[in-house]
């Protein structure tokens, strides 16, 4: 490719050009021989532009972005899911990542009414219903409250909810993408609950919360108060600086290993009841239809589940055959990753990958399988194993429980079908 | 809504004496005015609780309905393009696609009065009197057939109503009927003995096009050569076969897809062209010659150079206008499924001249 920076075409149709003229040396080299280069590489004995002149100054980007070359690395949205973009969602590039922290700023969104600003000198915090007394919290007082740091993983209940039926979207992006992970800063919401008092919600065992938000959706849930005096903060900060307004700027709900529709964003009101609201949000939707026609409620743990990012189809192998790195991400909302296991032939066999780093709770882990490529065909699969002992189901396994009509909470097995030229589908396979 | 009234007064009373209000570890917060609860406070529980005062009947609601909620949910409640229907779909849950409604899904009408309470209309929430939400509940109800038209929804009557789904619900019970998903040693090898593709998501194609941000990018794209694209054996399509009359079903289904199509689009007697060209007669026209329509310059150039409006030149533009045609002025995103694009293509046939 030029080195011209105005040459550059972040389009993956001009990356697979160029990838595939790389890919006719590698396979002419072959696995296991190492590169001979013919002539001297322009790149190292000619002088650069970049090695001879200067570079921007400090302050050229006050707020930096990501270098224009990457600017192929952002959420997408797929059109035809939903009436507008304002009641959406878009997708995380988790095919271009690497890691286990989803940069906020190619973070999936999901609005109900669109992505609101509010400013911190306009926010409060009401707490109120079953509690000794009710109380109103600006932004500055919950600074003011002790806080804790968190990475967990927000994850749709409706992440890979358009492959229930069949394989329809071609790429990890938009099978795989309704998730993010972050570490975020934030006040226990038991410590806040604490503050108002629950004397006067007397047992706790069959007490919620019902938290919303203060956008126009003012979209709300029902939250046992066991779960809520567990683990569920109170973030005003993500990845150590302010959440972003498509995130709920100043202040969201966290509710690890849950389903993301109950982290409620411009977080304003939290009330202890007596019983569920059964909102719109946790009876007409995140509700899993079964093939009777019944429907599962209140099925808010994410299950075990996995994804090989790459090879995929919006990240092909360039290189030929030899060595190849498959890596890839695994999640559960019931405890920890202790393992990933991953398949080359549609899950005949399974080899454990390497976690990046041990698994934590209701965290996003890397995996990676460091292979010898042979240049033939692969049916590329993983399966995450939890810390519950849960194991990640097949499609079928799922499907002989729910049928076809679930939508939410789909944590099959996927499977890529990789061909020899290194590019990849999205499959389903017996 | 809070039941427990009490406990708020006994805030303000301890505020008014200017006495600490509370004793929390950290003191900080003050406490929340029974106003504030109030304004803020508006949930609506199964059991009624939560509802304010007030009734709308049927009649009303029609008429608050069509003002406020028909442009998007329709004038019957069936939805308008991807918005949501709100009735119909009784008896369908258990079929493929079932259609989930306020009558054939919804467990509780608290959910409804709730929802449209605080957040409709869609871009004008808690603007509703409570009466107009009564009586646009009452509506939601009549077009599900579940009331008559003299009925009346109020907070009294609001629990007489039980939704026809009520008892479709059971709690998560996946510890139970996914306990085999804990498996204590998961197979490593010998797991199956053959493995076959049985379905791919490119004989869908469905993905959206990875268009690159910037203009520079897009148009080089677009320049990149189209042979670099590794090729792909596609399974053979279903020949299409000529129609030798048009399927008077298929006019009829295309009719509702041309709605998608009607903001821009004449046909018919008397049609006019507008934003865009009328399509009289455009099935075995040229390309670019409606008279009075100001065309872009590649549509113009493309019927100058021949192209003709058939099954196949008119399914391709329909599908992906702007990729079939680099430069169209038609801003359409395209029909998604070939069946609309069959339908709305027998529609237009019609109307030939």
């Amino acid at each position: 490719m030029s080195d011209k920076a105005d040459d550059f075409a972040p389009s993956r149709r001009r990356f697979l050009a160029g990838a595939a003229a790389t890919g006719v040396g590698a396979a002419a080299v072959g696995a296991g021989q190492a590169a001979q280069a013919a002539t001297p590489d322009p790149l190292i004995t000619e002088v650069q532009d970049w090695a001879s002149g200067l570079g921007d100054g400090v302050d050229a980007t006050p707020y930096g972005l990501p270098i224009q070359f990457e600017q192929d690395v952002v959420r997408r949205n797929v059109e035809w899911l939903t009436a507008d973009t304002i009641s959406s969602i878009n997708f995380t590039p988790i095919h271009a990542l690497d890691g286990t922290i989803t940069p906020q700023g190619c973070a999936f969104e999901r609005h109900h009414s669109g992505a609101i600003e509010l400013r911190k000198e306009d926010y409060r915090l009401m707490i109120n219903g079953l509690v000794d007394t009710p109380l109103v919290f600006s932004y500055a007082d919950l600074e003011r409250f002790p806080r804790e740091n968190r990475v967990y993983f927000c994850e749709c209940a409706a992440n890979s909810g358009m492959e229930w039926a069949g394989a329809q979207l071609n790429g990890a992006q938009f099978t795989h993408g309704m998730i993010h992970n972050m570490e975020y800063s934030g006040v226990s919401l038991r410590t806040l609950l604490e503050e108002a008092g629950l004397a006067a919600a007397g047992d706790f065992k069959d007490k919620w919360v019902y938290v919303e938000g203060a956008d126009a959706s003012s979209n709300g849930r029902s939250i046992p108060l066991e779960k809520a005096l567990d683990d569920v903060l109170v973030a005003f900060k993500a990845n150590g600086e302010a959440l972003r307004k498509e995130h709920g700027y100043p202040v969201r709900l966290v509710v690890p290993g849950w389903e993301g529709n109950m982290w409620v964003k411009w977080l304003r009101r939290i009330e202890v009841m007596d019983g569920p609201v059964e909102s719109r949000e946790e009876t007409s939707k995140y509700t899993d239809t079964m093939e009777d026609g019944s429907a599962r409620k209140w099925t808010w743990e994410m299950d075990a589940k996995s994804v090989v990012t790459s090879p995929s189809p919006q990240a092909p192998i360039t290189h030929g055959k030899g060595p190849l790195v498959i890596t890839g991400l695994a999640w559960s909302g019931r405890g920890a990753i202790t393992g990933v296991d991953v398949s080359i032939d549609g899950g005949k066999t399974w080899t454990q990958a390497r976690l990046g780093a041990p698994g934590t709770d209701k965290a996003l882990t890397r995996f990676y399988l460091d292979i010898n490529w042979d240049g033939s065909e692969m049916l590329l699969q993983s399966r995450a194993r939890d810390s519950s002992g849960y194991v990640q189901p097949t499609k079928a396994e799922l499907r002989e429980v729910r049928g076809l009509n679930s939508i939410y909470h789909n944590n099959a097995i996927q499977t890529w079908w990789v061909k020899a030229d290194g590019e990849a589908e999205n499959v389903e396979v017996s | 809504m809070s039941k427990f009234p009490k406990v708020i007064a006994g805030a303000a009373v301890s505020l008014a004496l200017g006495l600490p209000a509370f004793a929390g570890e950290y003191g900080l917060g003050r406490p929340a005015l029974p106003e504030e609860i109030a304004a803020w406070d508006i949930d609506v529980s199964p059991d009624g609780t939560g509802l304010p005062a007030g009734s709308g009947d049927v009649f009303t609601g029609e008429e608050v309905f069509a003002e406020k909620c028909a442009v998007c949910h329709g004038d019957f409640a069936e939805g308008v393009d991807n918005w949501p229907k709100l009735a119909g779909g009784q008896g369908t849950l258990d079929h493929e696609d079932p259609l989930k409604t306020v009558g054939s899904y919804w467990p509780y009408l608290s959910t409804t009065w709730d929802y449209v309470n605080r957040s409709m209309p869609f871009g004008a929430a808690q603007t509703l009197e409570a009466d107009e939400v009564y009586a646009i509940v009452a509506y939601i109800l009549y077009s599900n057939d579940l009331v008559d038209d003299d009925f009346v929804l109020s907070n009294e009557t609001f629990t007489d109503v039980e939704l026809p789904n009520a008892e479709g619900f059971f709690v998560d019970d996946r510890l139970e009927s996914e306990a085999h998903f804990w498996k204590a040693e998961p197979c490593m090898s010998d797991c199956k003995d053959t493995v076959e593709i049985t379905m791919r998501a490119r004989v869908l194609d469905v993905t959206p096009e990875e268009t690159a941000t910037t203009d520079v990018a897009v148009e080089q794209a677009a320049a990149a050569p189209v042979a670099a694209e590794p090729i792909v054996e596609e399974p053979a399509e279903e020949p299409v076969v000529a129609e030798v009359a048009l399927d008077p079903e298929l006019v009829a289904k295309g009719a509702k897809v041309f709605k998608k199509c009607k903001a821009c689009h004449k046909v018919g007697e008397g049609a006019k062209n507008s934003t865009g060209p009328i399509l009289n007669g455009i099935f075995g026209a040229t390309a670019g010659v409606v008279e009075g329509f100001r065309y872009s310059k590649p549509m113009l150039a493309a019927g100058e150079d021949g192209l003709v409006w058939n099954d196949e030149t008119l399914a391709a533009f329909l599908a992906k206008p702007r990729k079939f045609m680099k430069g169209t002025k038609m801003s359409f995103a395209g029909l998604r499924k070939e069946r609309d694009i069959e339908a709305v293509v027998a529609y237009l046939r019609s109307f030939d001249n």
